[in-house]
């Protein structure tokens, strides 16, 4: 069933063009992430969605209700914000029960349907704690409750893990994707965290300058992106010039492959880790180049190698797992590196 | 450095602790050497007809100024904050004049105005004109209240099912409450001690300032003008305490630093 349905819309600020005819649809009960960089229009559509802007053109539906003449409290859209947005004045409690007001629970059942949030959120007991006696995380967890405890149709999250440190925030992503699957609502997430949208989501749409380049799901995204600029964006990508002569495709640096020619294609491109470099001993196998590290970054358990090829102007960045015994390469050594045609994608610019 | 700064506050404020000195001064000369200690000139206050009513009136005027500029100092500071319009920054500019405007001046011209429209004067007309220069102030400090306030609170609030109405007496309201509270204390001080504009503006109820300048005409009612003059004092200092003792608790409520401000 489609939970949120989008066909044309536009919106200006000015003169600029803040989403330009944004046709999309949204699954019930998916996990539905905007990425792109700041300033894509991330934040507008998910704000469009929730009733806080005006469309100029287009329609907005959910749940396969109209929403042009329905503002933000009579939309079934509940929103987590950046800033958390916890009320200064109310305990977490009250924070929790805000939403709760016009409900028809009476004050016992209101006050349990409280706790259980605040539980499902793992911040059981913490109801009489003052909203400016919490930390980050637990200011989000709070947040999340008091959207949740009003069971709303779609829960929309505005960057909401950006304010958190590292380690909180890939436990907050675990923590929500496991949250959407027991509650079941439609959670659509705004994020510029690629690593982010990719661990969470069960669809993914990138936007650019107001547009949305790609919707897939996270492995088609990573695996066949639709253009060069997604597949920058998402994750680390080799990009190398095509020649094309006589039906056949030469990479720079790679060599010919056996693709089928497209004329349109100018570009191929290959990620990191579906290349390997060969190490003294080890044989050929697929294709073969040779080259020679320009640069490295070790990560601990991997170690990211920057490889000079002939015919080619940039670098490229091959992964490779720092497996027992497997020795760190040095600058300036000359390498093997193995790679298969069927890892390439080709690109039109 | 130090001694010039001594001597600077001894010149400004020392006219001020003579005030409760002669206050005190059992003799109806305002003259050194003090002749004992009296509290007599405090107990003749009440019995003064013309005296009580003007502080009726001064309480009446200040009390309406108050609530009349904090109110309208809402709608200019929230509409400040919040809203982008063409033209705002001459409008706010206009509205901060009277802080820098001579009150001679707005007093005179309010006069002539009034007069010119037919209008009779009285204290409304010293209402209108008070809640002209305590505008600014009620401005200023709300202005202040409403930026601290993060704008996703108010949006929560919709998102949680709440009315624009709503959420100004649930989420607004409680968060600039502080301010708005010394917004009125304050607006209400400035009133209440206010000459000028009420001199020119008053016709036959006279405020309590304008009151305690008819008697000085009279030699032996100077000690309790004193008296007058000291309660007034106190009142005013006490008021701007508070004032500003909310305003900080307020920010510190919201989270912010209580840097800054009125004292």
């Amino acid at each position: 069933m489609t939970m949120i349905s989008l066909s044309g819309v536009n919106k200006h600020y000015d003169s600029y063009h803040a989403l330009r005819n944004i046709d999309l649809d949204i699954e019930a009960g998916e996990f539905f992430s905007l990425l792109g960089p700041s300033g894509c229009g991330k934040t507008t559509l998910l704000r469009t969605i929730a009733g806080f802007e005006d469309i100029e053109s287009g329609t907005l539906k959910i749940a396969g209700a109209d929403m042009a003449e329905v503002p933000p409290n009579r939309r079934p859209t509940n929103m987590v914000f950046q800033s958390y947005a916890i009320f200064p004045h109310l305990n977490v409690a009250q924070n929790v029960a805000f939403g709760l007001r016009k409900s028809d629970l009476s004050k016992s059942e209101q006050t349990r349907v409280v706790g259980e949030a605040l539980e499902m959120v793992g911040l059981d007991g913490f109801g009489a704690r003052a909203a400016n006696a919490l930390s980050g995380g637990q200011r989000q967890r709070v947040a999340l409750a008091r959207a949740l405890v009003l069971k709303p149709k779609v829960l929309l999250l505005d960057e909401p893990l950006s304010a958190l440190d590292k380690k909180l925030r890939e436990q907050m992503q675990l923590e929500l994707r496991r949250l959407q699957r027991q509650v079941g609502i439609t959670f659509i997430l705004v994020t510029h965290d690629q690593e982010e949208a990719l661990i969470m989501s069960d669809r993914i749409a990138v936007m650019f300058e107001g547009q949305i380049a790609q919707l897939a799901d996270p492995q088609t995204l990573y695996r066949a992106p639709a253009s060069r600029k997604v597949g920058e964006f998402i994750g680390t990508m080799n990009v190398m010039p095509v020649a094309q002569n006589a039906g056949n495709l030469t990479i720079a640096g790679l060599g010919q492959v056996s693709d089928p020619a497209r004329d349109t294609v100018s570009h191929a491109g290959i990620r990191p880790e579906t290349m390997s470099i060969l190490f003294p001993g080890e044989p050929d196998r697929d294709r073969v180049a040779a080259a020679k590290i320009v640069d490295r970054a070790y990560y601990g358990d991997m170690t990211y190698y920057e490889v000079g090829l002939d015919g080619l102007d940039n670098t490229l960045t091959i992964s490779m797992k720092n497996l027992m015994g497997r020795e760190i390469l040095e600058i300036g050594t000359p390498v093997r590196i193995s790679w298969r045609e069927d890892a390439l994608v080709f690109f039109d610019q | 450095m130090r001694a010039y700064t001594w001597a600077y506050l001894i010149f400004l404020y020392a006219p001020i602790v003579l005030l409760p000195l002669f206050a005190f001064n059992d003799s109806t000369t305002i003259a050194f050497p003090l002749q004992g200690f009296t509290t007599k000139w405090f107990v003749q206050l009440p019995t003064i007809p013309a005296l009580t009513s003007s502080v009726w009136t001064s309480v009446k005027i200040a009390s309406i100024t108050a609530v009349l500029s904090t109110i309208l100092g809402v709608c200019a500071a929230r509409a400040a904050v919040r809203y982008r319009f063409i033209g705002k920054r001459p409008i706010m500019g206009l509205i901060m004049l009277p802080l820098v405007l001579p009150e001679i001046i707005v007093a005179v011209s309010l006069l002539v105005v009034f007069l010119q429209l037919g209008l009779s004067i009285g204290s409304w007309s010293v209402i209108a004109g008070h809640t002209l220069i305590c505008m600014p102030f009620a401005i200023s400090i709300l202005n202040s209240s409403f930026q601290n306030i993060d704008p996703a609170l108010e949006e929560a609030s919709l998102d949680l099912g709440e009315t624009r109405v709503s959420t100004f007496y649930r989420v607004t309201l409680p968060l600039i409450w502080p301010g708005l509270i010394a917004s009125l204390l304050i607006s209400f001080t400035i009133s209440l001690d206010e000459f000028i504009i009420a001199f020119f503006l008053s016709s036959t109820e006279p405020t309590l300032p304008v009151y305690l300048w008819s008697q000085l005409r009279f030699p032996t009612k100077l000690p309790v003008v004193m008296a007058l003059g000291t309660l007034l004092v106190c009142l005013s200092i006490l008021l701007l305490a508070l004032a500003e003792t909310l305003r900080r608790r307020g920010l510190r409520k919201a989270g912010q630093s209580t840097e800054g401000g009125f004292l």
